[in-house]
């Protein structure tokens, strides 16, 4: 004959009626109302991106105040989406050329960063900047004036990118 | 009837009606929030001070979004549904007593808008009617979904309500009277809580306490509305203000059913007999409403308390909980009330 074994204690009437799970479940959630909320309240509290993010990209401004961006044109022709227009024009400064005009349509940019990975001056980099809503469709496409960045707010993102593309020049500098 | 009389009328029909609507309003909010605290979250905190206005907000919404008709609704049931689920709910309130009872020109008036000498029988009668809306709402909305919604609130409705008079029946001959200011509060003396009028009176509360919850469309018994399985059960066709007064309907609901278990167990506005003594009796009314709100508003926490904590039951576990412990539970216990009344230990009956 087939023999059962029965596994465990056998169950008092109040455990099959599920009352005390019932009780230690409310308890639990009781509990919970008062442990610390983990919503983070939005617009007061913003969030901070890490430096690995690929914010909307911003224009590299030396400490002198004249842009990095020697108008090379790589990050025009490499952009997948066509956000970027240049127009450069040659200068009196020791690297001959820079931007007349340079303009980021965020209409168009699709964050990939292949402009950041193929500028040799590093003068092109992802910011933290999440946050590109925008009341109208011209102010979303960004010209000079709102692209260049002092190269001290982009300096962990510089030395990110230096990091992780191990571009050409970043052994020798 | 004086003009005093019918001043005070006014005020109660005022004074109660509104509380009852607010409170409903406000316990859409508190489902927001405690829910929203349970998973460690705030919860509505936009609209007003700590979100006080959200119901507000809401309600505006509501009356602007657009109201829906399906092509193939039953057009005047559809537009009936659900008026006949907010307004029986919102009628239940007349005959619920807040307070304790009071004395005016040297007569005593009962602080229920219509104190009427079965308003245990009133309540649980517009109780039953709310099963009409949903069934009606379910039917008329041409929809599966909305259909299955309705079959399994009816059943649930019908097979609950048993237990539920049931278990009222039990009180009710240990208090002896149908009139729910007597309940708490007869021939100038407190009565004892049900509650611990044990055993009869203990295990009537886990019996109603049970059925409210299904009586009431809440979890765990709220398969009338089991999203994961019917979308939205009987209003998912809903609308704009129709949508809202389903919810009305069910919020006023709890509120009557937490009143009512406040005042047949937990003794409604009475403390310890500690009230009873008072001489002032709009004094006493009012704290003893404060005593009321207390008792009444744990229940209403408790509805929402118990919904993020227990899964809904499953079609056939509902039945069985129903038909196969609940019913006969109550059973007994009504056989046993008559034996506790007849060995005196119930201190009920006349």
């Amino acid at each position: 004959m087939l023999q059962v074994k029965r596994v465990g204690k056998r169950l008092r009437l109040l455990e099959k009626l599920g009352i005390p799970e019932i009780v230690k479940g409310l308890g639990f959630t009781f509990k919970s109302m008062f442990r610390r909320k983990v919503t983070r309240q939005y617009p007061e509290e913003k969030y901070v991106a890490p430096t690995a993010a690929k914010g909307m990209p911003l224009l590299v401004q030396d400490p002198d105040g004249t842009p990095r961006c020697v108008a090379c044109s790589m990050c025009e022709v490499v952009c997948p989406p066509k956000a970027i227009t240049i127009k450069g024009t040659e200068t009196e400064r020791d690297i001959e050329r820079e931007p007349e005009e340079f303009s980021i349509d965020m209409l168009r940019c699709i964050l990939c960063g292949l402009c950041e990975e193929v500028c040799p001056k590093e003068a092109i980099v992802m910011s933290d900047r999440l946050e590109l809503a925008q009341f109208s469709r011209e102010d979303l496409v960004f010209h000079m004036d709102r692209l260049m960045t002092p190269v001290d707010q982009l300096r962990k993102r510089i030395d990110f990118t230096k990091e992780k593309f191990d571009k050409w020049h970043s052994r020798s500098s | 009837m004086t003009l005093t009389e019918i001043y005070l009328m006014g005020g109660k029909l005022i004074g109660f009606f509104g509380l009852v609507v607010t409170l409903a309003a406000l316990l859409t909010l508190a489902e927001r929030k405690v829910s929203a605290w349970i998973q460690q979250r705030y919860g509505p905190n936009r609209v007003g001070p700590w979100g006080l206005l959200q119901p507000l907000a809401d309600g505006v919404k509501f009356i602007f979004k657009e109201e829906v008709v399906p092509a193939g609704a039953n057009q005047v049931l559809f537009r009936l549904a659900p008026a006949m689920t907010a307004g029986p709910a919102l009628l239940a309130v007349a005959v619920v007593p807040f307070t304790f009872p009071v004395v005016l020109d040297g007569k005593s008036y009962a602080m229920s808008i219509a104190d009427v000498p079965i308003a245990v029988l009133v309540i649980l009668a517009l109780g039953s009617l709310q099963v009409y809306g949903v069934l009606f709402g379910g039917w008329a909305s041409n929809n599966k979904y909305s259909l299955l919604g309705g079959l399994r609130s009816s059943a649930q409705m019908v097979s609950y309500e048993l237990a539920l008079v049931l278990s009222v029946l039990a009180v009710v001959t240990l208090t002896g009277t149908l009139n729910l200011t007597e309940v708490f509060y007869k021939d100038g003396a407190v009565q004892p809580w049900n509650l611990l009028r044990f055993p009869v009176g203990t295990i009537a509360f886990g019996v109603f306490l049970i059925a409210a919850f299904a009586e009431t469309n809440r979890h765990p018994f709220d398969l009338a509305e089991a999203e994961t399985e019917l979308v939205g059960g009987f209003h998912t066709e809903y609308s704009s203000m129709k949508f809202a007064l389903f919810f009305i309907g069910e919020y006023a609901a709890m509120v009557t059913m937490s009143c009512l278990l406040a005042i047949l167990f937990l003794g409604g506005p009475t403390l310890f007999g500690l009230l009873a003594g008072i001489e002032d009796t709009w004094l006493r009314a009012l704290l003893g409403f404060v005593v009321f709100m207390a008792k009444a508003g744990f229940f209403m926490f408790l509805f929402i308390w118990v919904r993020w904590t227990i899964p809904r039951f499953r079609w056939d576990q509902l039945m069985h909980m129903g038909w196969k412990v609940l019913l006969p539970i109550s059973l007994l216990n009504v056989a046993l009330a008559g034996v506790q009344v007849v060995l005196g230990t119930g201190n009920g009956g006349a």
